[in-house]
């Protein structure tokens, strides 16, 4: 079911349809998390609190509003909404080295079956989630909306409030940081 | 370099979605913790009571249900089929909730335990909340509680509300008798049960029936006048010397005694 055919039944049965908004974007709302604070735990209690936060707002809803609702972004804010306050209210800063393995992640059946090289695939994987953790907010958190999440420049605006070519720029030079912080190099020094 | 293909080398825009390698699922039971916590989902937990193990079924609003069954699995398919909600079996219930169910269990009336009580009525709801005023060793009969909640000509509906009481213990409506001052039954597997949560609470069920058939509706105290039903805290504090029944409020008002004010005995007269 896609999301235009789920606000529909949302609007029409929040109860009995909530259980397919959860199964849909569980999984997107933890990668957000994840890759937004960087720790495991957090991203946990963040997404609970987030579904959660979801089901009383559209018992809330008119279901005309319920209807007009686009569930990715709308849910993308919510989620980054709690990291923000959980960043704010944190004293000690995360550790954004912890493996993903621990958040259950297992590598997609994409043909490369080889033990080896998936090892490495995953090697690789935290050497990039680290990597990316360690970017600043600023440019962090457009990098995972529009390259992990997928998110359009349309609802990146809409979730983060910034024009789309502030975005834009933001998402470029976040993965130039990226790219650049892969190879052992400080952007700043390449660009200085 | 190869290891870097994931991030690729040029415009971002040609390659949107590039990172989607770090996609991280959610752990497998995030998802029914949501739906737990929202009450689209129960959970359900063997519990240790006088009567045995009990299954408590409960969600993020409250606990749903108290059952006795043979084992879990019977015991969510009658939760399942009653509520119209999944039910998925737990080991124990959170710590929070164990720790307040085991002292409402022990006779603590001023623990706040979360019911769930969707789809039931306001009258059964005043019911069952008028039952948990009922210390832990007395009993009222249920013209009491249909004059309490305002309703004094529905004793025949509150025994039914006793009956569908679905959190039987947590609500104690094992503390509600017959207004002839018999036990009565009893939803949690019948009266022997009802019997027996009663006596664990300090109370002789055999005593009380016998003094009922003499006619000892109520009890009073010839020092101090005021007349109480015969489990009230105060009742029992009367030494025997001291102590006197009534068939009657009226026949206790027309020998001088007021009604106490803890325990609030009514002109209660048998359902029809």
């Amino acid at each position: 079911m896609d999301d235009t055919e789920l606000v529909l039944r949302l609007a029409h049965d929040l109860d009995g349809s909530f259980e397919a908004l959860v199964r849909a974007h569980v999984d997107r709302c933890h990668t957000i998390a994840l890759r937004v604070t960087g720790n495991p735990h957090d991203a946990e209690e963040i997404v609970q609190d987030a579904l959660v936060r979801a089901y009383r707002a559209l018992a809330t809803y008119e279901p005309d509003r319920i209807r007009e609702l686009r569930l990715r972004p709308w849910l993308a804010t919510i989620v980054l909404n709690l990291c923000r306050n959980r960043a704010r209210t944190r004293t000690v800063p995360s550790t954004p080295m912890a493996p993903l393995v621990d958040a259950g992640w297992e590598p997609p059946a994409d043909g490369t079956t080889d033990p080896a090289s998936l090892a490495l695939e995953g090697a690789e994987r935290d050497r990039l989630a680290a990597h990316l953790a360690a970017l600043p907010d600023r440019y962090r958190i457009p990098v995972v909306l529009r390259h992990v999440d997928d998110l359009s420049y349309a609802e990146l605006a809409q979730v983060l409030g910034r024009p789309e070519g502030t975005l834009k720029a933001q998402v470029h030079r976040g993965l130039a940081m990226l790219r650049a912080s892969m190879a052992g190099t400080e952007l700043e020094e390449l660009t200085a | 370099m190869n290891r870097h293909a994931t991030l690729g080398t040029g415009h971002e825009d040609e390659a949107p979605g590039a990172l989607a390698v770090l996609a991280a699922p959610a752990p497998s039971h995030l998802a029914d913790d949501v739906l737990v916590e929202v009450g689209l989902v129960d959970r359900m937990a063997p519990v240790a009571s006088p009567l045995g193990t009990l299954w408590v079924a409960w969600n993020g609003r409250g606990i749903s249900e108290v059952e006795q069954a043979t084992d879990g699995a019977e015991a969510a398919a009658r939760h399942e089929a009653r509520s119209g909600r999944r039910t998925v079996l737990a080991d124990a219930l959170p710590d929070r909730l164990a720790d307040a169910v085991a002292r409402r269990l022990a006779g603590e009336r001023r623990v706040r335990i979360p019911l769930d009580l969707r789809g039931r009525t306001e009258f059964e709801v005043a019911v069952w909340t008028k039952a948990l005023e009922i210390p832990a060793g007395e009993v009222r009969p249920y013209g009491w509680i249909a004059a309490e909640i305002g309703r004094p000509k529905a004793v025949r509906a509150v025994g039914t509300a006793l009956g569908h009481n679905p959190v039987p213990l947590i609500v104690p409506c094992h503390r509600v008798v017959r207004t002839d001052g018999t036990i009565g039954q009893y939803s949690l597997g019948g009266p022997h049960n009802k019997r027996t949560i009663l006596s664990a609470e300090g109370l002789d069920p055999d005593a009380m029936e016998t003094a009922a058939r003499r006619g000892e509706r109520l009890s009073g105290s010839t020092t101090t006048r005021i007349v109480c039903w015969p489990t009230c805290r105060h009742a029992k504090r009367v030494q025997d010397r001291y102590r006197v029944s009534f068939r009657s409020l009226r026949e206790a008002r027309s020998r001088g005694y007021r009604p106490c004010k803890i325990c609030r005995p009514v002109a209660v007269e048998p359902a029809a």
